[in-house]
């Protein structure tokens, strides 16, 4: 060995200082990639912990879209969708669907009446295993046109002071738009007259590789009866579920899939902004929701409805909001399941 | 083998840096990955998942020319303590390196995500859906990611240790490149 070691007596100072500042310059990089030294980044739990109510979240429940009921059902594709993308989900055939209708709300309990927005999770899977799953609401476009501008919403609903919401609308005037659907459009009786959009844009690949913008809409067979919120309160709290519940039992009911293909130039990073209605649309195939299952107990209650769990021929776009809502649904999700003794199943042995 | 070496065979040291690089990258991942919800999430997300599996691999590989090659001796001088403190952290870097990345894919297993290695490339479920399960192995690989992190910083400041202070030819056995006032 051509090197000696150090006396005893010498004190190697500035080696050890060496060796200090290596760990030293590691762990702060470390805690900065963590977010630690960053307190305004908006992370996951900021945006899940801005959607809880003030007395903290329901736990055991998803963190928004609390309230909901599971279905079973199959995707029956006719073939058109291959135009557009490759997934099998497209080839002809019928594919098992596991979903679940929700209301936009933080709580499970919340009354029907009080939730303006409707949504449906749906997962399929077709035989190559290659999932599509998606999250829609019934609303035409997205309250906000930026992650920011959600938090900033959540943030300013959650607050006591009126003048949150006045400076909100000042900063967000895109909200404005959805406050106007949301005041005129119809309220239905029941799940199954609601027309469910993903809003977000994303990308279809078709078998040349070339890539289309698009959204996808789950256009409903029944018709919708408009009904005043005030009719829906006097149904009780939970009608929307007995409705479903009682109408599915009585007959399968089923939606059109609907594809949009977007123009060069539209907007496909804001789903706040509609796009033209003389858009190219393709019927891909239809959902038939064949039974209804309580969540507690249901096949639903364990899904994460990842938007961004996509197959091959499938991708996201220039819209943010999947990869953020991506994030945050698995941050609810591992809160969630980690709560599970909250929100007991009833059947023994059906959740561990 | 019998041979006393000096020095960790070739593969073993190509295998040993190259790791560093993709754990060090898998860790810095995934802790950026968790705390933002930016659309590089999914890049994130998207490199952390096979770069997790490519580490399974090559620490499997890797555990195998530890048996087949050995290692080289510690200096008979250094202290007991620190003798069984570099033994223990080599067993517990080796269970980390192989069982992070099964827990990882267990915990996606167990959540009734499809894991996806890249493209229509997927791996199976090894583990059933199971809402407490996926809990104790989120659980795990999250405080086990912090637990491999210091380890690593104890790995580093243990190696400055040897090649600054005690200057015991430690580091050279497992150097990518000898520095000039040493050789075997």
């Amino acid at each position: 060995m051509a090197q000696s070691p150090l006396s005893p007596g010498q004190l190697p100072v500035a080696r050890l200082a060496i060796i200090a500042a290596v760990v030293g310059v590691a762990a702060v990089a470390f805690a900065y990639t963590a977010g630690w030294l960053s307190p305004h980044r908006l992370t996951p739990a900021k945006l899940v912990a801005s959607l809880a109510p003030p007395g903290g979240p329901a736990l055991g429940h998803r963190r928004n879209h609390a309230k909901g009921i599971c279905f079973t059902g199959t995707f029956e594709a006719n073939g058109n969708g291959s135009a557009l993308s490759k997934a099998k989900v497209f080839v002809p055939g019928h594919y098992p669907v596991v979903g679940r209708f929700n209301l936009a709300t933080a709580d499970p309990n919340a009354a029907d009446a009080m939730v303006r927005v409707r949504g449906l999770g749906i997962r399929i899977i077709p035989p190559d295993g290659q999932e599509w799953r998606s999250a829609m609401i019934d609303a035409p476009i997205f309250p906000v046109s930026t992650l920011q501008g959600f938090y900033d919403l959540q943030t300013a609903a959650g607050t006591k002071n009126p003048e949150a919401m006045k400076k909100f609308i000042a900063t967000h005037p895109e909200f404005l738009s959805f406050v106007g659907w949301a005041k005129s459009a119809p309220w239905t009786g029941s799940y199954a007259e609601e027309r469910y959009n993903s809003l977000d844009s994303f990308l279809f690949i078709d078998g040349y590789g070339a890539k289309h913008p698009i959204r996808w809409s789950l256009l409903p067979a029944a018709q919708p009866v408009p009904i005043s919120p005030d009719e829906l309160a006097k149904r009780g709290p939970d009608f929307l579920e007995q409705e479903i519940t009682q109408r599915v039992a009585a007959g399968p009911q089923r939606w059109s899939l609907v594809i949009t293909v977007a123009n060069p130039g539209d907007p496909t990073a804001d789903p706040n902004k509609a796009w033209p209605a003389d858009r190219r649309t393709v019927e891909v195939g239809t959902l038939t929701v064949q039974q209804i299952e309580p969540e507690r107990d249901g096949p639903c209650r364990d899904i994460n409805y990842d938007p961004t769990v996509l197959p091959a021929g499938m991708a996201t776009s220039d819209d943010p909001f999947p990869a953020a809502r991506s994030a945050a649904y698995s941050r609810s999700f591992n809160s969630r399941t980690a709560e599970a003794k909250y929100y007991p199943g009833t059947e023994t042995g059906a959740r561990q | 083998m019998t041979t006393i070496r000096k020095r960790f065979a070739v593969p073993q040291r190509v295998l040993h840096w190259l790791m560093a690089i993709c754990i060090l990258s898998m860790l810095f991942i995934g802790v950026g990955m968790v705390s933002t919800a930016a659309p590089k999430y999914l890049t994130l997300v998207q490199i952390h998942k096979p770069l997790g599996i490519a580490i399974l691999t090559l620490a499997l590989i890797r555990l195998a020319l530890r048996i087949y090659y050995g290692s080289p001796s510690l200096p008979a001088d250094l202290p007991e303590p620190m003798k069984l403190a570099a033994y223990l952290s080599q067993v517990i870097l080796y269970a980390l390196m192989i069982g992070m990345p099964l827990i990882g894919w267990g915990m996606l297993s167990a959540a009734s995500y499809p894991v996806v290695l890249f493209g229509s490339v997927y791996l199976p479920p090894i583990l059933p859906v199971s809402a407490s399960l996926h809990t104790l192995l989120w659980h795990a690989h999250y405080y086990l990611a912090f637990a491999f992190f210091a380890l690593i910083l104890l790995h580093v400041a243990a190696i400055l240790f040897h090649k600054l202070i005690r200057r015991d030819g430690v580091f050279e056995t497992m150097a990518p490149v000898l520095t000039h006032d040493y050789s075997e």
